[in-house]
């Protein structure tokens, strides 16, 4: 308990890993929060990366870490992009009410 | 050790409580907030296991600029009057217990690959670009990323280039009856179309812009 160490970095990932796909889930009210889950789930890999490359004394998860972080940056521009983009056209962003693909 | 645990359980229950709260807080403006104090916990986390820079970096491009954006467009769209309508629709409800099961399998998924991985200490030999010591964090990053990850570095400054022109080509509106300037307008005036001559008879004038 007190020995902090590989294992209890991994777990607090996995714990906020699963925490962002029920927020995928669990979600109904609008898009923007599936976008924040997301980001949830690359924090997570994230903390993965980390401490992987500290406990194992490899750079090479921290560089991984800077790309991931600029993928998540650009990921979420565009996509937000899109959402006002949407929202302008359609009115709304409802999770439950984007179905025009359904025909 | 006794500190680094201490500070190690109250950075990772805030982080855990707030994402929580990301995901079943009513408004959509307390989730923005929650996701800014997840990320913020975290990068103490990180600042503290030893990645300096990493932490500094996630404060500045998370917090700063990315949480700062949700924050905008949530503001911007006006959806957090939408209030949170889970259980209400016959459709919403039946994609819960599903979503649950999945992320709990993924969740003891997890648990299990971490417990594995405690009973393979040999692998902890690995090692290309190691941590030196004496040497800062920040450093020892900057020696690697700008030598071996150069043309990983020059494609993360493209993907961001990419996103950059992507969200401004799509969030891009002409708008109508707006006077502005028009240089290729300008510059492709012929004479014919801007000058004529006219023969004026005297003592009636001519009569222009009719």
């Amino acid at each position: 308990m007190i020995d902090i160490g590989l294992g209890h970095y991994l777990t607090l990932g996995a714990v906020i890993f699963s925490i962002g796909i029920i927020g995928i889930f669990l979600n109904r009210k609008n898009i923007i929060v599936i976008l924040m889950s997301i980001e949830l789930i690359l924090l997570a890999v994230n903390i993965n990366l980390v401490s992987f490359s500290i406990y194992l004394g490899d750079l090479s998860g921290q560089v991984f870490t800077l790309f991931i972080l600029t993928v998540a940056a650009a990921e979420a521009a565009i996509g937000l992009a899109i959402i006002v983009v949407y929202f302008r056209n359609s009115g709304t962003i409802r999770v439950e009410e984007i179905d025009k693909l359904k025909g | 050790m006794i500190a680094h645990a201490i500070f190690f359980y109250v950075f990772s229950v805030i982080a855990v409580v707030s994402a929580i709260m990301v995901t079943v807080s009513k408004n959509t403006v307390h989730s923005v907030f929650f996701l800014i104090l997840d990320f913020i916990s975290i990068s103490c986390l990180f600042i503290m296991i030893g990645a300096e820079f990493l932490g500094m970096i996630m404060l500045i491009v998370y917090v700063g600029a990315v949480a700062v954006l949700f924050l905008f467009v949530v503001m911007m769209l006006n959806v957090a009057q939408q209030k949170n309508q889970w259980f209400v629709s016959k459709d919403s409800s039946k994609h819960i217990p599903i979503g649950l099961l999945i992320s709990v399998i993924i969740f003891f998924e997890l648990i299990i690959v971490i417990g594995g991985w405690k009973y393979k200490p040999d692998l902890f030999n690995s090692t290309k670009s190691s941590l030196e010591n004496g040497v800062s964090n920040t450093h020892s990053l900057g020696q690697v990323l700008y030598t071996d990850y150069i043309h990983v570095f020059q494609i993360s400054g493209m993907i961001l280039l990419i996103a950059m022109i992507g969200a401004i080509v799509l969030t891009f509106r002409q708008r109508e009856g707006v006077k502005k300037q028009s240089y290729l307008k300008q510059i492709s005036r012929e004479r014919t179309e801007g000058v004529e001559v006219l023969e004026v008879a005297s003592n009636k004038g001519v009569k222009i812009d009719d």
